[in-house]
């Protein structure tokens, strides 16, 4: 039986930065908020000595029990999907705060350039510059207008970083809140080469904080030791900009914010085109709920806020035999093919590699967006040009050069003797949609509660494999310059290896201007239920060449106004569709 | 971060400036194949800072309260813990670097693994159906190098972890593994894989990892890959446990295990050797 709950302002599913950010503003706003999360309560005193290599890197600790749910995957439509089994193969954050806890820090914003990209990229090189099956089109936001959200995230999150010398660079409305992380000689070599080559590098903007912090909310962030123990981890003194350190306990503090741990959200329950509520089940007693409300905000992974909407029949499947369909239309995301670029091995060099933060590195942008002619280049968009000190574990510096075998007296020796010796330089290539790539449900395969699992279905094409041997030889060119006495070039993998760690997946659930072509619009609304928000990478039209964190924390702010507004005026679409503005104009 | 921490630093860190170094393997390797020359001090000479005193000599064996751990757990049988022994030592053999996997406590730390919640896929989806068509089994022969790939694959071990279509759980895989790998040893020398030759240990091995031996359910490249995975994590996991014995593994590497901050260090141009610390220390 299910047990239904007293109605609240607003559920939100999902307590990462979308969802976290989404009920801090609300609850600041006097709005009762329930925020559901489906993993566990977290403090930063969980992730206090702790460092363990093997629990957390290789083990995938924070990662999404995948006994209770996972997703299949397939590269064509002709294919059986089959399930992706392991947190090898598949990490999605879990617990509270979400994937926003264990993430790397790096918090780039993405370009104007991606906002229209339709629109510029016709303007440029006209309409034949875009290969046909490509689903490319504009975000139903400019730059500019989602720049106020995108400064007020970095002072939430106390960015750290420096003006991008680029001078193609996107504008910014202010200077990030505190200085760039530290300067290391690995990280000066990568300078010199690139600046030897004609490019602008800069410090990677970091959630990694570089001094205590006091932010707007009043919550604090302490200062980044750079321990190495980041990425995949949760932060051992604060010291990470995450939803915990931050908008979690800036909700609570408006004492109009429950948040609700172990409740796995099933449905989105609704009634004559509006969102009732949602169901959901304590996974302690295995209770089920109802949560009624009178907006519902799906805050959660690109692969939740997807799967939720087609379970709970909500808007119309994308079909990609007719193209036709908005929910799971445009899925995307950074997968093996990204990421690539040359290792340099030095012979006579050491760097202490094992120190290092998650978003430790150096980057330019000389090689992103449209920021260089496309005119005779064989793809579209580009990448970032990266060099990252993480903070080596002992487990993972076993690179060798190639010709090494995988095992025995050679591979020990050399792994050995690189540990401390060896420098990647990769591109951090867009992802571009096409028709074939998209999510559904999956017709064999359910989850602990017998419901269908999340299909995705995604291949490479020759855009995706142009771009990555692009970036490989500028990274090459950048690791030859830093005099590294090996260079091996990474190789560009046939197919998508179904994959999925890395946490850049996206779309399915986007953001536009047309409701035939978009699911929500630019405050992350549906068209097709205006009081239902999805909030997310899920919005992404396409996968921009920069980590998506900056954007998702954005678009949280934009979608937390939104809501504040439609609560306001008691109802009501926030955007015009692009089709209503067309009428308007004749 | 605390004082203390600090002060060891200072007191352990030699100080050792990495850059300057030179390195030849394929020199090293002529070198060895002539036979004039047999490891120690000239090894030393050459690979210049890999040898830190600690490896100048043999490690003393200590009889620590460590070593009460070295049971099984997992593998009933005496003879499969041998088989599993000598194959992890070919993968990560002992030389004048230092101790090899039985040395560092692999093979009980591969035990402990098995008979946990990862050896038993408890964290993994394991509903069927499980298909084990020419597809998948064509699929698992790709290796999937995780150089090669996307994000945040730097701190993944180096190992080909290819993909996951059986009902069998690790601890089932390894277990089918080593007793398929007795059996070969069995059939092609009529002996016990681990009293076998080094190099016709080698040969079978590499025969699993091409995926050309039989196996019911999994690929044997599969079972490979797995106890490949394992030896790696076993060098140089925190000793808690049960492989990176007296931290040989993270000495080896020069890798201090886990610290509290660097933020004093991190500038430096010279690399820095420290003294070893497990999570013991630091959670102490």
């Amino acid at each position: 039986m299910v047990r239904k709950l007293d109605k609240v302002d607003v559920v939100v599913v999902g307590t990462g930065w979308a969802g976290g950010i989404i009920s801090a503003e609300l609850g600041k706003a006097g709005y009762k908020v329930v925020a559901l999360e489906r993993g566990e309560e977290k403090s930063t005193k969980d992730y206090i000595g702790v460092k363990d290599e093997l629990r957390f890197t290789n083990r995938f600790e924070m990662m999404q029990d995948l006994s209770l749910e996972t997703i299949t995957s397939r590269n064509t439509l002709d294919e059986t999907a089959l399930p992706v089994r392991t947190k090898h193969e598949l990490g999605v954050g879990n617990d509270l705060g979400g994937g926003s806890v264990h993430w790397a820090g790096a918090t780039y914003r993405f370009l104007p350039y991606d906002f229209e990209i339709y629109s510029k990229t016709v303007e440029r090189y006209g309409k034949k510059k875009i290969p046909d099956g490509m689903m490319l089109q504009d975000w139903g936001i400019t730059y500019d207008e989602l720049e106020p959200y995108y400064d007020r995230f970095e002072k939430t999150a106390g960015i750290s970083g420096e003006q991008d010398p680029n001078p193609n660079a996107p504008k910014h409305s202010s200077d990030y809140p505190n200085p760039p992380t530290k300067e290391t000689p690995n990280l000066k070599l990568f300078k010199e080469a690139a600046r030897k080559l004609g490019y602008h590098p800069m410090q990677v903007p970091s959630g990694n904080v570089t001094q205590n912090y006091e932010n707007p909310d009043g919550q604090t962030i302490n200062q980044c030791v750079y321990c190495a123990f980041c990425t995949q981890y949760g932060c051992d003194f604060g010291a990470k900009s995450d939803p915990i350190v931050t908008v979690i306990p800036a909700a609570r503090k408006t004492g109009n914010v429950e948040f609700r741990t172990q409740s796995y959200v099933r449905r989105v329950l609704h009634k004559n085109g509006k969102a009732t509520g949602v169901m959901y089940v304590d996974m302690v007693t295995g209770q089920e709920y109802e949560q009624p409300a009178d907006v519902v905000v799906l805050a959660a992974f690109t692969f939740t806020n997807n799967r939720l909407l087609m379970l709970s029949d909500i808007g119309k499947q994308y079909d990609p035999n007719t193209r036709t369909g908005v929910i799971g239309r445009n899925y995307n995301g950074q997968f093996n093919i990204t990421f690539l670029g040359a290792r340099g091995f030095f012979n006579d060099k050491k760097f202490n590699l094992y120190m290092g933060a998650g978003a430790l590195g150096a980057t330019f942008t000389d090689l992103t967006g449209d920021n260089f002619d496309h005119t005779d280049l064989d793809f579209l968009h580009g990448g970032g040009v990266e060099l990252r000190q993480y903070g080596d574990g002992a487990i993972a510096s076993n690179k060798v050069p190639k010709g090494t075998p995988r095992w025995g007296p050679e591979f020990k020796e050399k792994s050995i003797y690189y540990a401390n010796r060896n420098l990647v330089v990769w591109y951090t290539p867009a992802v571009m949609p096409w028709w074939h790539n998209y999510t559904d449900l999956d017709p064999t395969y359910t989850d602990v509660f017998n419901d269908p699992l999340l299909r995705a279905t995604f291949k490479y094409t020759d855009q995706d494999r142009n771009i990555a041997k692009f970036g490989i030889e500028k990274c090459r060119e950048v690791v030859e310059e830093m005099g590294a006495d090996i260079v091996d070039d990474d190789e560009i993998p046939e197919e998508f290896d179904h994959v999925y760690q890395g946490g850049h997946y996206a779309g399915g659930v986007i953001m536009g201007s047309d409701p035939s072509t978009s699911a929500v619009n630019n405050y992350l609304q549906m068209w097709d239920m205006d009081n239902l928000f999805v909030v997310g990478a899920s919005a992404f039209p396409h996968f921009s060449n920069h980590h998506p964190t900056a954007t998702v924390g954005a678009l949280g702010y934009r979608a937390a106004e939104g809501i504040e507004k439609y609560l306001k005026n008691g109802g009501g679409s926030l955007a015009k569709s692009h089709e209503q503005k067309d009428k308007k104009i004749i | 971060m605390s004082d203390k921490d600090k002060t060891n630093d200072n007191n352990n860190r030699n100080g050792k400036n990495g850059n300057g170094e030179h390195y030849d393997p394929g020199r090293r390797r002529f070198i060895k194949n002539t036979g004039i020359l047999a490891g120690g001090v000239v090894g030393g000479s050459i690979l210049g800072g890999l040898l830190t005193n600690q490896f100048q000599k043999e490690p003393e064996q200590v009889q620590t309260e460590t070593d009460l751990q070295d049971a099984r757990m997992f593998f009933d049988r005496r003879e499969d813990f041998n088989v599993l022994s000598a194959a992890t030592e070919r993968l990560f053999p002992k030389d004048d670097i230092g101790p090899g996997a039985i040395e560092l406590g692999v093979p009980y730390f591969i035990d402990k693994q098995l008979n946990s919640s990862w050896g038993w896929n408890a964290k993994n989806y394991m509903k069927g159906p499980f298909v084990q068509n020419n597809y998948v089994r064509d699929y698992e022969k790709k290796d999937r190098d995780q150089s090669k790939q996307g994000p945040h694959t730097d701190v993944l071990p180096e190992v080909p972890t290819p993909r996951y279509q059986t009902r069998l759980n690790r601890g089932e895989i390894m277990l089918l593994g080593i007793r398929t790998m007795d059996q070969v040893s069995q059939d092609r020398y009529q002996s016990s894989f681990d009293k076998l030759e080094g190099e016709q240990q080698d040969e079978i091995l590499t025969a699993f990892e091409n995926g050309e031996i039989e196996m019911a359910g999994v690929g044997s490249e599969t079972f490979f890959n797995l106890l490949l995975q394992l030896t790696i994590e076993g060098a140089f996991a925190d000793p808690l446990y049960g492989g990176n014995k007296n931290m040989m593994g993270w000495k080896m590497k020069e890798y201090p295990g886990p610290r509290a901050a660097y933020i004093g260090d991190i500038e430096s141009e010279d690399f820095i050797v420290m003294e070893q610390k497990s999570l013991k220390d630091y959670q102490s």
